[in-house]
């Protein structure tokens, strides 16, 4: 991939994207195609934000591939291209595996309602009941109900549905059941519409796909290029400072966490008080762990299933969940049908994390930490795939603070924030004229499709201001 | 604009928006969320076209008037009459 360096951008622009995750890529190819010149900043070599990869000895490692929900088909063809929507492909075994219940499902509606009638001892209207009320759900209804709350309402005292209904969720964008129903129920129906997909051809593909549909439609890209501030006038956004180089626009989007793009990027102090006062409400959602084992060619392992939900924990706890010692965690299973022309297995096991458990470790108790979870991954694995760990030629392991150094978000949070961060990212261009943000942001504006439909409603709003 | 330019305009956003839209028998009175399969982000597209097409600003407390054809030709109607 060539990218420019700083000094071949122009001066000024009609908007600047600060980063380039999904939502920055797609409202930058929006506000593109609606005529805008658009100039995007990463501060990385790559694109992609946590829609990652890496190579390691032949391997290539996707951070957060598997899997999104079926409206990714619709968002793909209209805010990028067919091929990108025609590569993307369902992965049919979805598998549990807890103290409670062990099974093996495509996760969509009709399948998880044969499930909890004929596992869970539901019956068919009470199973219909629920199903009904989550899809219902809108983003500004009331907010005053937990998903506890409403796992009660529809199936009092079963932790084990609970478990299965809320698990998948925890690990798709960090919320637990002291968060609002209505985040819940969004993104679960979301899943439950046509099941989980991912997009065949790696995440590689998919953003080398994007960074050519960008520059066909004039955008010009900029890596390595972190930019140290926005610069405000009188109130409003002026650009951008990229060490020496100012460049001016009048409408800046920052694709950086929220919190960075507040505290660091701006500075608080270029705020109304009654803003500030309602955004250090915002609390910052949980970082990740996750553990890289990369199988040596030659080798093979079984077809055991493509996202595996696995604890050994009685209960499901969100707090057992982001531990050090979790004994929960997810195994993304990557055969060679991932990338047909590089065909290899990966496989990539992800856990919830505090970022404050990692940060306060000397730097042999960091490495002693990260071996502790390679081992406790390949022991939990040696459950499903016997004799794995003597297949892999390469392990690895990335911590909050690995998050934070790549993706430079605030306690190297992998989920934005809770809901309340929803409100502050949708209204900082009414604090600051011209500043805008995009990013995972109020639980439901989170994970690869909420972050790319996101960037389309924050485009929607640029247009809107540059055009007044 | 007369009433069925405004018409032909919407049908035709609408179509480059969804390629498989059936407009074949689309009532004007019922909303066009249920008979074409249409979505928030889907009458966010026809609100940035129109803006992009005839630099009309549609306030997010607007959108249901964009619920069905004839609601959205009564609303726009005013609008692009001197377009």
């Amino acid at each position: 991939m060539f990218y420019k360096s700083i000094e071949k951008a122009a001066d000024s622009y009609d908007v600047i994207v600060i980063g380039s995750g999904l939502g920055g890529l797609t409202s930058a190819n929006r506000l593109a195609r609606a005529g805008h010149s658009v100039l995007l900043l990463e501060h990385h070599h790559r694109l992609g934000g946590l829609a990652t990869w890496f190579k390691r000895k032949g391997h290539i490692f996707d951070v957060s591939l598997h899997g999104f929900p079926y409206g990714m088909v619709k968002t793909c063809r209209k805010y990028w291209n067919n091929t990108i929507k025609n590569a993307i492909v369902q992965l049919t075994d979805i598998v549990f595996d807890n103290p409670q219940f062990s099974l093996k499902t495509t996760f969509d509606r009709v399948d998880f309602t044969q499930i909890l009638i004929n596992k869970f001892g539901i019956t068919q209207a009470v199973v219909d009941s629920f199903f009904n009320t989550v899809s219902k759900m809108n983003f500004y209804d009331d907010r005053t109900m937990t998903t506890k709350e409403l796992f009660e309402k529809f199936f009092p005292g079963r932790s084990d549905v609970h478990r299965l209904l809320m698990e998948p969720i925890s690990y798709a964008n960090g919320s637990t059941l002291d968060d609002p129903a209505i985040t819940y129920g969004i993104v679960f129906s979301n899943f439950m519409n046509k099941g989980v997909f991912t997009f065949q051809g790696g995440t590689d593909k998919l953003i080398g796909m994007m960074q050519e549909e960008l520059e066909a439609n004039g955008v010009t890209i900029c890596t390595q290029s972190k930019v140290d501030r926005v610069v405000i006038e009188n109130g409003k956004v002026k650009g951008v400072a990229v060490g020496e180089k100012v460049i001016s626009a009048p409408t800046v989007i920052s694709n950086s966490g929220i919190t960075n793009t507040i505290d660091n990027l701006t500075g608080r102090e270029y705020f109304p008080e009654n803003f500030i006062g309602e955004y250090d409400q915002v609390k910052v959602n949980n970082s990740s762990c996750q553990v890289y084992m990369g199988i040596r060619k030659g080798d093979s392992i079984p077809e055991v299933g493509d996202l595996l939900f696995t604890s050994t924990a009685p209960d499901f706890e969100a707090v057992e969940m982001r531990a050090m010692n979790t004994c929960s965690r997810t195994f993304s299973i990557y055969y060679p049908k991932t990338r047909p022309e590089a065909p290899d297995y990966t496989i990539v096991a992800s856990m919830n994390a505090n970022y404050d458990d990692w940060d306060g470790l000397t730097a042999d108790q960091y490495q002693a930490a990260k071996q502790d979870i390679i081992e406790r991954s390949f022991s939990d694995l040696d459950r499903y795939i016997p004799g794995a760990r003597d297949k892999c030629d390469w392990v690895e392991a990335a911590t909050p603070k690995t998050f934070n150094r790549y993706t430079l978000h605030t306690k190297g949070t992998s989920f934005g924030t809770k809901f309340e961060g929803l409100n502050i990212s949708r209204t900082l261009f009414k604090a600051i004229p011209g500043l805008f943000h995009v990013g995972s942001v109020g639980i439901i504006m989170s994970g690869w499709l909420g972050a790319i439909n996101y960037g389309v409603i924050v485009a929607n709003d640029v247009d809107a201001y540059l055009r007044q | 604009m007369t009433r069925d330019e405004i018409k032909d305009v919407v049908l035709e956003i609408i179509a480059d928006i969804d390629e498989d839209a059936e407009m074949e028998g689309l009532n004007p009175d019922e909303p066009l969320r249920d008979q074409l399969d249409l979505d928030s982000m889907d009458f966010l597209d026809i609100v940035m076209e129109l803006r992009k097409r005839y630099k009309l600003q549609i306030p997010e407390e607007d959108y249901p008037e964009l619920a069905t054809l004839t609601s959205c030709v009564n609303y726009l109607e005013p609008k692009l009459q001197n377009l």
